[in-house]
């Protein structure tokens, strides 16, 4: 990020032209309204289906004493992971100085911010008592990890918000008198959000060094949420979690759940908001590279976690890794890693492959690959405990997820979908000055 | 908190087995006493009435220790309420650090200890704060009956991870949970090498009847959907000087259970005391799993020599379920 913006790109005919493109899918469509609808009685669904839980208990569930940990926590640990892509595109790629992240960012912020509000209701419906949610802040007990959890999680959230908001400042000023088409209250709304913002090179001044403070900040922030994540795991002494390298095993799995989520997305907004001149080929191609490069060092992460037990097979090591290689696992634990990581491995290191559609797909099965992935490190692990399950009844010794269990990790699934669609249909999707401000650049180096 | 003062001075336990068994007792019983008379109304009865002359006093022991006279038409019953229970459940037995042993040489499987378990702690047949387990190490050794309660580690990992201090280590080496602080998050369940604990999935057995009691932290009754619940080497027993329940069940003498700040151990079933150091060296005790680090309170002695044949025909849960 440049650290002065020149504001003479507001005088710029081209902001007319982008800004234009930009907002014009701003406002309430009829598209909107009957997706909308249809995620709204989806949802109810899916509400009732947490009251049954929340009426009966967890037995309406497949979760019992001995698999205690099912979907929900899966569910949780896929939600942190796809919201750190955040970090990674607007802090990472933006601070090294790569420019085509720009338009870019705010769809990753989006996601970050959607999926990081989103976890912490994962969380509440796998507990028991969820009433009980305000014990974890009067009484929590700072050695346990899951206090470390709480606390980096709202952080994140917190800053990722941040993130989100302050660079869509300018761009809510500039579509005043611009968004003639919306209906009032969200015109209202962008006046207020705006906050009188004027333009002033000074303001420019204080937003980048307020985004330059915030984009440093939130990179040790993501690398502790999804580290203390996989802390839940790898404090135990169970074998399948003991392990060292959970932390940097789960974040770079998360950078590739966080980017197939970003192309999907990006597919979405160019597709439907005709959005081509500014989500090019050119970007796809870019996070092709990026997703190839994730999945990558990703594989050798799994070759560590996998190779190295398996290698020495230690009698309780043993047990899991037959499970998964071969076991009652295997056509999971094999499809997660071919479909989820190697093939789009291979097919990503051709240009063919990085091109809109194909990215769409692939990063559609990689990101879900990605959901069944978390669900292979949570689940199959407590199958074999060090003591032997006996004496309880048959259902207690195998995890089947019940449909009220699919029902509730679904409804959480939507709700990210729905802040997501808020978001991209009431804001313009695409920093408006951002865009302005390097075709005005370019425009002079041309000229120059 | 008197009762401990007593606790060392007492004779050998090999030489007068029965002596100190009730020397033992005896220090659960007093403070049992003590706690049941309560404090605070007889406190207020006995500074009301105490210029009053009359002859229809008792004579009473206060928990520190003075004999008072508190007029008869003053006693309350004395309901003991949710804070007292928490506090006292919390802080545990003073100058006590409970200790288990077991004998897997007389273990044949009777499940007595369970089902006495599970009667005290208002459970289904299939929700165990202690299971008696088949275990065979390896092919071509002998399969044995392994009794897994709460281990009551000295480096509880569950407790390490409690996000709300629900469960927790108390002075005398006992690991309790509080159900009405638990969230039921499950992390200790995830934590627990030894499978020891079990959660509520639905409303408990005696959900109906347990409803209005005030929640008995060292019994852990009534049990509470959505909470965890545990094995609590029958704290509500010991403070009353009894052994616990799984102890005094077996009919085959599996258990003893004792102080190890006394070094002493009682078997269940004969009622015989035993130094603990004496018969773990005898016997050559071990611990489950001590490469985990956890440092447990229960100890097992090795099934050698039995004099029984080992018939796996008992599953209360495929008899019922």
């Amino acid at each position: 990020m440049a650290s002065e913006v020149n504001t003479d790109f507001l005088n710029n005919k081209k902001l007319d032209s982008i800004a234009a493109d930009i907002l014009k899918p701003v406002g309430i469509s009829q598209g909107f309204i009957i997706w909308m609808g249809f995620l709204g009685i989806s949802l109810m669904g899916c509400i009732y289906a947490y009251y049954i839980q929340w009426d009966k208990g967890l037995i309406v569930t497949g979760l019992r004493d001995y698999i205690s940990w099912g979907m929900y926590i899966a569910n949780f640990v896929f939600f942190v992971a796809t919201s750190l892509v955040g970090m990674l595109i607007s802090s990472v790629l933006g601070l090294i100085g790569f420019k085509w992240v720009k338009p870019i960012a705010r769809i990753a912020e989006i996601i970050a911010v959607a999926f990081a509000a989103i976890a912490g209701l994962v969380i509440v419906s796998d507990m028991g008592r969820p009433e009980r949610l305000p014990y974890v802040f009067l009484h929590g007990r700072i050695q346990s990890p899951i206090i470390w959890d709480v606390t980096v999680v709202t952080t994140y959230l917190a800053i990722s918000t941040l993130l989100y908001f302050l660079p869509l400042i300018p761009d809510l000023a500039i579509a005043k008198g611009r968004i003639g088409h919306t209906p009032k209250w969200l015109q209202k709304t962008y006046e207020i959000l705006s906050v009188n913002w004027k333009h002033t090179p000074e303001q420019y001044a204080i937003l980048l060094k307020a985004m330059r403070i915030l984009l440093i900040l939130i990179i040790p922030t993501a690398f502790a949420i999804h580290t203390v994540t996989s802390w839940l795991f790898a404090v135990t002494l169970r074998p399948g979690w003991d392990s060292s390298i959970f932390g940097p095993y789960f974040l770079v799995g998360a950078f590739v759940a966080g980017s197939a989520a970003v192309v999907i997305m990006m597919y979405f907004v160019r597709t439907n908001y005709k959005l081509d001149k500014y989500l090019t080929t050119h970007h796809f191609d870019m996070m092709g590279k990026l997703l190839v490069l994730v999945s990558i060092v990703y594989l050798y992460f799994n070759i560590n976690e996998y190779l190295v037990p398996a290698f020495k097979m230690k009698t309780a090591d043993a047990v899991h890794l037959t499970d998964l290689f071969v076991g009652e696992y295997a056509w999971m634990f094999w499809s997660v890693q071919l479909l989820g990581l190697i093939i789009p491995i291979i097919l990503l290191l051709f240009r063919f492959f990085r091109k809109p559609f194909a990215m769409f797909v692939i990063s559609t099965v990689v990101l879900i690959a990605s959901w069944f992935k978390r669900f292979l490190i949570v689940v199959p692990t407590q199958d074999h405990p060090f003591l032997p399950i006996q004496h309880v009844p048959k259902a207690w010794m195998v995890y089947q997820p019940t449909i009220v269990e699919t029902a509730i990790t679904f409804g959480t699934i939507l709700l990210a979908v729905i802040i997501i669609t808020i978001l991209v249909k009431f804001f313009p999707v695409i920093p408006i000055w951002e865009m302005a401000e390097e075709h005005h650049e370019s425009d002079h180096t041309t000229q120059e | 908190m008197s009762h401990n003062s007593h606790g060392h001075d007492q004779n050998s336990p090999k030489e007068e087995n029965v002596n100190s068994r009730r020397a033992f007792f005896k220090n659960f019983g007093l403070f049992g006493a003590v706690a049941a008379t309560g404090g605070a109304a007889i406190y207020s009865g006995y500074n009301y009435e105490k210029s009053k002359p009359g002859s229809n006093f008792v004579r009473v022991l206060t928990a520190d220790n003075h004999i008072i006279e508190v007029p008869k038409d003053q006693f309350k019953d004395a309901t003991v309420d949710l804070n007292q229970l928490q506090k006292q459940g919390r802080e545990g037995l003073k100058g006590h650090r409970f200790v288990m042993v077991i004998d897997l040489a007389k273990c044949r499987n009777a499940r007595k200890c369970i089902s006495a378990c599970q009667g005290a702690h208002h459970l289904r047949p299939h929700e165990y704060h202690i299971n008696t387990l088949v275990m065979q190490e390896s092919e071509h050794t002998a399969p044995y009956f392994m009794p897994k309660p709460c281990q009551h580690c000295d480096n509880p990992p569950c407790v390490a991870v409690c996000p709300v201090d629900a469960t927790f280590k108390r002075q005398d080496g006992i690991v309790l949970i509080d159900n009405e602080r638990c969230i039921g998050c499950r992390f200790c369940i995830a934590a627990c090498p030894y499978s020891a604990r079990l959660f509520h999935w639905e409303e408990p057995l005696m959900a109906e009847s347990d409803k209005g009691k005030p929640y008995n932290i060292e019994l852990n009754v009534p049990q509470r959907k959505g909470t965890i619940s545990k094995c609590l080497f029958s704290s509500d027993r010991l403070r009353e000087g009894k052994l616990p329940y799984c102890v005094s069940a077996c009919p085959n003498g599996v258990y003893y259970f004792g102080d190890e700040n006394q070094d002493a151990v009682t078997n269940g079933t004969t009622k015989e005391t035993f130094r603990l150091s004496e018969l773990l060296r005898v016997n050559a005790g071990y611990q489950l799993m001590p490469e985990l680090g956890t440092k447990p309170r229960v100890y097992y002695l090795p099934a050698k020599n039995r004099l029984f044949e080992f018939k796996d025909d008992k599953d209360p849960v495929k008899e019922t379920i």
